[in-house]
C-alpha cells in the first residue's frame, strides 16, 4: 500500500488558486458557493430583464419567440437551482458549524465534492448557450413538450442532466448537513437550544435528501425517452405525462419548502438580535418548520388541479393546502410577538427581515386564494401565478437570503457593509419589487397567461406591462448599490470586531473573520441564545466580554487537510453527464463516454477513500491506508 | 434509528466527538439509504402505474420466467447471510474468515448479476427492448438500476476484499465491512420487493388487448 499512498499524498499546504480549489474548509467553500450563486443570479436577473422588455410594449419583436422560450426556462431553472439554493447552501456552509460550535462540517470532502458538482452542472446547463440551444420548455418541463418531436434540439438533454448533476450537489450538501448538525455539536447544544437558522437547515436537508430521489428518477425516465427511445412520458407508447406533473412535484413542493425555509431560518435569527429580545416562542417556530417539512409532502397536486384528476382528489389537496397556511401563519405572528415591545435596531439587515415578513404575507395570502382549486382554476397559468411565485421567493428567499448578507457579511470579512448604500439598497429593492410583481396580480386576473410571447394592445394590459418592466430597472439599480456596496466594504469598509451586532448565536463569540479552527477549544453551551447568557454574566460580574475568544497557533489543532479528490470525482460526475449528450452512430454502444467517466470517479473514489488522513501522519506511521471509505 | 445503541467507535480514526455517540459514516450511510428508498420508491411506482398499460407485446405472461429468477434470488439472499459471516469473522479478527465471506458475498452477488444479463438477453432475443412497450422501459430501467447497484456493491466487497488479502482487515476497521453490509442489506430487500412486485404479483399481466388489464392504474384511484 506504500506506494499507492506516496502517490495520493495529500496537498500540503498549497496557497493561491491551487489552495481554493484543494479546499476543504466550510468557510471557504462557504464563499466559494456564495460567490458562485450570486453571478448565476446576477446571470438569471439579466435574463429576466430581457423577458421585461420584450412585454414592455405590446406586439413586441425585441427577441425571438425561441429566445424567448430559453429566456424564462434558464431565468426559473437559473434562480431556484443555481441562485436561490446554492445561496441558501452558501449560509449553511458558513455559519451552521460556527453556530453549533463545531471545526467543520462531518465529511469536509464531501463538502468541496458538493461545490464543485453544483459548479460544473450549473455550468454545464449554462454551456446549451454556446450552441444556441438552451432549455427553452419551462422551468418544470412538461412532457410531451419535452418529448421528440416536439423538442428536437439538445436544450432539454442539457437541462435534464444538468439538474441531474446538480441533484448530486444538493443530496452531498444535504447528507453532509444532516450529519452535521444531529452529529457535531457542542456539548450543551441540544436540539431545544439551537438556533432557528440550524434547525431550519436540519429541516430543509431532511426534504432535499427525501424528494430529490423523485425529481432523479424523472429527470432519468425523461433521459431515458430521449435518448433510448422509452415511452415513460410519451402517449404515442402508452406512457402518461401526467407521470412527469406527479413526480415534478412530489419533488416539486417540497422543493418550494426547501428554497423557503432557510430564509425563514436567517430571519428569525435576525429579528430577535435587533429586537434585543428572544424569539417569541421558540418551540412554536420550530415545530412549525418541522410541520411545514412534513405537511410539504402533502399538497402537491395543488399545482395540477386543472389536468383532471376528479373532485375527490382537488377536494382533498385543497385541504391540506390549506392547512400547510396555518404553521406558516403562526411563524409570522411569532416574528410579529418577537419585535412587539422591543428596542428594534432598524439597520440594513432589520429592515430587510421587516421587509421579508410583508412580503411573504402577501405571497402567502395569494397562495391561499389558489389553494381553493375553484379559484385556481381562475389562475391556473396567468400572471397570477407569476405574481405570487415572485412574492414568496423575491420576497421572501431573496429578502431572507440578503438578510443574512447583512447580517454575517462583518462575520465573513471582518468588515461592515456600509448602512447608507444598504438602506438604499433595500428601499430600491423593495420598492421596485412591489412595482415588478405588484401588478402582475391584475394582469393575470385580467388573462394575461405566463410564458405568453407578446400580446395584442387590445387586451388592455399595456400599462400594466410597461409599469412592471419600470420597476425591473428599479432593481437593476438596487442590485448595482448592492454590488458597489459589497466592493467599497470589502475594500475599506468599518471594521466590524467579533460582535458587531451583540448577537447571541455562538459564532459571534470568535473573531470576524473565524480562524481557520473556528473554536480554539470547544465551547460549553450554556442555552439558548448562549452568547447573551454568557455577555449578561460577564457583565454582572464586572467584567464584561470585549474580544473574540484568544487565537492558538494553528498547528496545535488537528484539521482536515485540503484533497485533490473532490474535483477530481466531481469532474468524472460532469463527464458522465456529457457523455449522454454525445451520440455515437454505434449500435450497441451509442454513449461510449459514461464508461470513461465511470473510470474517472472510480478513481477518484479510490483515491479519496485511500488518502491518508494527514501528510505527516502518513510519514509517522507507514500506512493508513482504511481512512474513510464513503 | 435502531441502531443508536451501538458501542462507541473503537477504531482509531473515528475517536472523534459526536453529538449522539453514532459514527458519523455509520450516520451518513443511514441518511443515504433513506434517500436510496424514495429513488427505488419511485422506480417502483412508476413500474405499478404503468402495470398492464402495455400497448404492444411481449407481455410479461409472456416472458417473465420466475423459476429462473427464483434461483437468482436464493442466491442473492444468500450473500446477505454471507456479509453477516464476513463482519462477525472482522470483529473476531478471523483473517481467513474475513476474506472467504467477503469472496462469497462478491462471488454470489455476481452470480445474481449473471442471471440478469441472461435474462436481459433471453428478454432481447423474445423481441423486449427499453423501446418495445411500456414494460419494456419500466422494466428494464427498475431491474437496470438495481443491477447498477449489485454492481457497485460488489466493486466495493472486492476492494475490501483486497485489503483483507494484505491483512488490514480488521475489528479497528469493522465499520468499514459494517457500512459496505448495510448497503449490501439495503440493495437485497430492495430486490425483495422487486422480486415480489415484478414477478410473483405482476408476472402474469398482459397488455390490454387481451382484456387482462388487471388492475386500475393508480393514477385513476385518485380521480
Amino acid at each position: 500500500m506504500a506506494t499507492i499512498t506516496d502517490v495520493l499524498e495529500r496537498p500540503a499546504n498549497p496557497t493561491g488558486l491551487w489552495s481554493w480549489i484543494t479546499t476543504v474548509d466550510h468557510k471557504r467553500i462557504g464563499i466559494l458557493y456564495g460567490v458562485t450563486a450570486f453571478s448565476f443570479f446576477l446571470i438569471a436577473g439579466i435574463e429576466a430583464g430581457i423577458i421585461r422588455m420584450q412585454l414592455a410594449v405590446p406586439e413586441n419583436g425585441l427577441v425571438s419567440p425561441d429566445v424567448y422560450n430559453q429566456m424564462f426556462t434558464m431565468h426559473a431553472t437559473a434562480m431556484i437551482f443555481m441562485a436561490i439554493m446554492p445561496l441558501s447552501a452558501a449560509f449553511f456552509n458558513f455559519v451552521i458549524p460556527l453556530a453549533i460550535g463545531a471545526r467543520d462540517v462531518a465529511f469536509p470532502r464531501l463538502n468541496a465534492f458538493s461545490y464543485w458538482s453544483f459548479l460544473f452542472g450549473a455550468l454545464l446547463i449554462h454551456s446549451s448557450f454556446l450552441f444556441g440551444q438552451a432549455p427553452d420548455a419551462g422551468w418544470f418541463s412538461y412532457a410531451p413538450l419535452t418529448e421528440e418531436p416536439y423538442s428536437i434540439g439538445k436544450g432539454i438533454d442539457f437541462w435534464a442532466l444538468g439538474l441531474q448533476v446538480l441533484g448530486v450537489a444538493s443530496l452531498a450538501a444535504a447528507f453532509n448537513f444532516v450529519v452535521t448538525i444531529i452529529n457535531l455539536r457542542a456539548p450543551g447544544m441540544t436540539l431545544m437550544r439551537m438556533p432557528l437558522f440550524v434547525w431550519m437547515t436540519l429541516v430543509t436537508s431532511i426534504l432535499l435528501v427525501l424528494a430529490f430521489p423523485v425529481i432523479t428518477v424523472g429527470l432519468i425516465e425523461l433521459t431515458m425517452d430521449r435518448s433510448f427511445g422509452t415511452h415513460f412520458f410519451n402517449t404515442v407508447g402508452g406512457g402518461d405525462p401526467l407521470m412527469w406533473q406527479h413526480l415534478f412535484w412530489i419533488f416539486g413542493h417540497p422543493e418550494v419548502y426547501i428554497l423557503i425555509l432557510p430564509a425563514m431560518g436567517i430571519v428569525s435569527e435576525v429579528l430577535p438580535a435587533f429586537s434585543r429580545k428572544p424569539l417569541f416562542g421558540y418551540p412554536v417556530v420550530v415545530f412549525s418548520g418541522i410541520v411545514i417539512g412534513i405537511m410539504g409532502w402533502a399538497v402537491w397536486s395543488h399545482h395540477m388541479f386543472t389536468v383532471g384528476l376528479g373532485p375527490v382528489a382537488n377536494s382533498v389537496f385543497t385541504i391540506t393546502t390549506m392547512l400547510i397556511a396555518v404553521p406558516t401563519g403562526v411563524k409570522i405572528f411569532n416574528w410579529i410577538g418577537t419585535m412587539w415591545g422591543g428596542s428594534i435596531k432598524l439597520n440594513t439587515a432589520m429592515l430587510y427581515a421587516i421587509g421579508f415578513v410583508a412580503l411573504f404575507i402577501v405571497g402567502g395570502l395569494s397562495g391561499v386564494s389558489h389553494a381553493v382549486s375553484p379559484s385556481d382554476a381562475q389562475q391556473q397559468d396567468t400572471y397570477y401565478i407569476v405574481a405570487h411565485i415572485h412574492y414568496v421567493l423575491f420576497g421572501g428567499a431573496i429578502f431572507g437570503l440578503f438578510t443574512g448578507i447583512y447580517y454575517w457579511f462583518p462575520k465573513v470579512t471582518g468588515k461592515l457593509l456600509d448602512e447608507t448604500l444598504g438602506k438604499i439598497n433595500f428601499w430600491l429593492l423593495f420598492i421596485g419589487m412591489n412595482i415588478t410583481f405588484f401588478p402582475m396580480h391584475y394582469l393575470g386576473m385580467n388573462g394575461m397567461p405566463r410564458r405568453i410571447y407578446t400580446y395584442s394592445t387590445e387586451y388592455g394590459w399595456d400599462f400594466l406591462n410597461l409599469l412592471a418592466t419600470a420597476g425591473y430597472f428599479v432593481l437593476f439599480v438596487g442590485m448595482l448599490v448592492f454590488i458597489v456596496n459589497v466592493i467599497l466594504s470589502v475594500k475599506n469598509g468599518k471594521e466590524s470586531g467579533h460582535d458587531p451586532w451583540d448577537a447571541p448565536g455562538l459564532e459571534w463569540t470568535i473573531s470576524s473573520p473565524p480562524p481557520s479552527y473556528n473554536f480554539a477549544k470547544v465551547p460549553q453551551v450554556l442555552g439558548q441564545d448562549h452568547y447573551w447568557i454568557v455577555k449578561r454574566q460577564a457583565e454582572a460580574a464586572g467584567t464584561p466580554i470585549m474580544g473574540p475568544e484568544p487565537f492558538v497557533d494553528p498547528a496545535t489543532i488537528h484539521m482536515p487537510n485540503p484533497s485533490y479528490w473532490p474535483i477530481v470525482t466531481a469532474f468524472g460526475l460532469l463527464l458522465l453527464a456529457v457523455g449522454f449528450l454525445i451520440e455515437f452512430p454505434w449500435q450497441y454502444l451509442k454513449f461510449p463516454i459514461p464508461i470513461i467517466a465511470g473510470l474517472v470517479i472510480f478513481t477518484g473514489v479510490m483515491g479519496w477513500s485511500f488518502e491518508p488522513a494527514a501528510p505527516e501522519e502518513h510519514h509517522a506511521e507507514g500506512d493508513h491506508s482504511e481512512e474513510g471509505h464513503h | 434509528m435502531a441502531h443508536v445503541g451501538g458501542q462507541l467507535p473503537t477504531s482509531e480514526v473515528d475517536h472523534t466527538y459526536t453529538t449522539t455517540g453514532i459514527n458519523h459514516r455509520k450516520l451518513l450511510m443511514w441518511v443515504f439509504l433513506g434517500s436510496d428508498c424514495l429513488f427505488f420508491g419511485s422506480l417502483i411506482a412508476t413500474y405499478m402505474v404503468y402495470r398492464g398499460q402495455s400497448l404492444v407485446g411481449p407481455y410479461p405472461i409472456d416472458i417473465i420466467d420466475i423459476p429462473v429468477t427464483t434461483i437468482s434470488t436464493f442466491v442473492l439472499l444468500c450473500s446477505s447471510f454471507a456479509m453477516v459471516q464476513a463482519l462477525a469473522a472482522t470483529n473476531k479478527n478471523d483473517q481467513k474468515g474475513i476474506q472467504i465471506w467477503l469472496f462469497a458475498t462478491a462471488f454470489m452477488g455476481a452470480i445474481f448479476i449473471g442471471f440478469q444479463i441472461y435474462e436481459f438477453n433471453a428478454f432481447r432475443l423474445e423481441g423486449l427492448f427499453v423501446w418495445t412497450n411500456l414494460f419494456g422501459s419500466t422494466f428494464f430501467t427498475l431491474t437496470g438500476f438495481h443491477g447498477a447497484h449489485v454492481t457497485l456493491g460488489i466493486v466495493w466487497i472486492m476492494v475490501l476484499f483486497f485489503v483483507a488479502r494484505k491483512g488490514k482487515v480488521g475489528p479497528h476497521n469493522a465499520l468499514d465491512v459494517e457500512l459496505c453490509g448495510l448497503y449490501w442489506h439495503f440493495v437485497d430487500i430492495v430486490w425483495i420487493v422487486i422480486f415480489t412486485l415484478l414477478y410473483l404479483v405482476g408476472g402474469f399481466d398482459a397488455g390490454p388487448v387481451a382484456g387482462v388489464l388487471t388492475e386500475p392504474s393508480l393514477l385513476s384511484l385518485l380521480a
